[in-house]
């Protein structure tokens, strides 16, 4: 879980990136989203002592358990949206990676709305 | 090596392979056989890389519970 890995796939690719973009810019296209995914696999496996780790401190804090679920699912969300529209972008394709997000965004929404309701009626019951 | 390397200087050979070919290709005056052989080259990309997309997500639909 060093960074210096990283540091070295994020070069290596690099490099091969340019020599294909300059012809094809497929193959660019499928090792960028190749790599950062490689990348990223690395990473998510230790998401889940820091998503355990929250979860203690919302047991301690008396937190709703299904609130902080739906924190995560909206992280998740929001990040799948991200990845994808980054990889678009870098495609030079903006218009598919506004469209991916706008859905990620409505998606974020419909999760949200029951914590809303929630919120709204612990106000109107003060007063 | 790492896997991971592995599998990044294999698809680059692929692509620069392909890019060879084509220039080959070119000068025996088949160009259509090089189309055909980009085709093939992003297609079997396109499954290595989907496979690996899919295992991804399932650990991120895994960790963040979606």
């Amino acid at each position: 879980m060093d960074i210096f890995f990283f540091l070295g796939i994020t070069l290596v690719s690099l490099i091969f990136i340019t020599i294909l973009r300059r012809e094809y810019e497929e193959y660019a296209v499928l090792l960028s989203m190749i790599v950062g995914t490689m990348i990223v696999s690395r990473l998510i496996g230790r998401l889940m002592d820091l998503i355990g780790a929250f979860t203690y401190l919302a047991e301690k804090a008396q937190i709703n358990a299904d609130y902080l679920s739906i924190i995560f699912r909206v992280m998740g969300v929001a990040y799948v949206a991200g990845f994808g529209g980054e990889i678009c972008r870098d495609a030079n394709e903006n218009t598919l990676a506004l469209k991916l997000e706008m859905a990620g965004k409505i998606i974020i929404l419909f999760m949200a709305v029951p914590v809303m309701v929630a919120i709204l009626e612990m106000v109107l019951r003060i007063f | 090596m790492i896997p991971e390397v592995n599998l990044i200087f294999k698809i680059a050979g692929v692509g620069i392979v392909v890019l060879l070919l084509n220039i080959l290709f070119k000068q025996a005056g088949k160009e259509e056989y090089g189309v055909l052989l980009t085709f093939v080259g992003v297609v079997a990309i396109f499954i290595v890389a989907i496979q690996m997309i899919q295992r991804f997500f399932e650990e991120v639909r895994a960790v963040f519970g979606f």
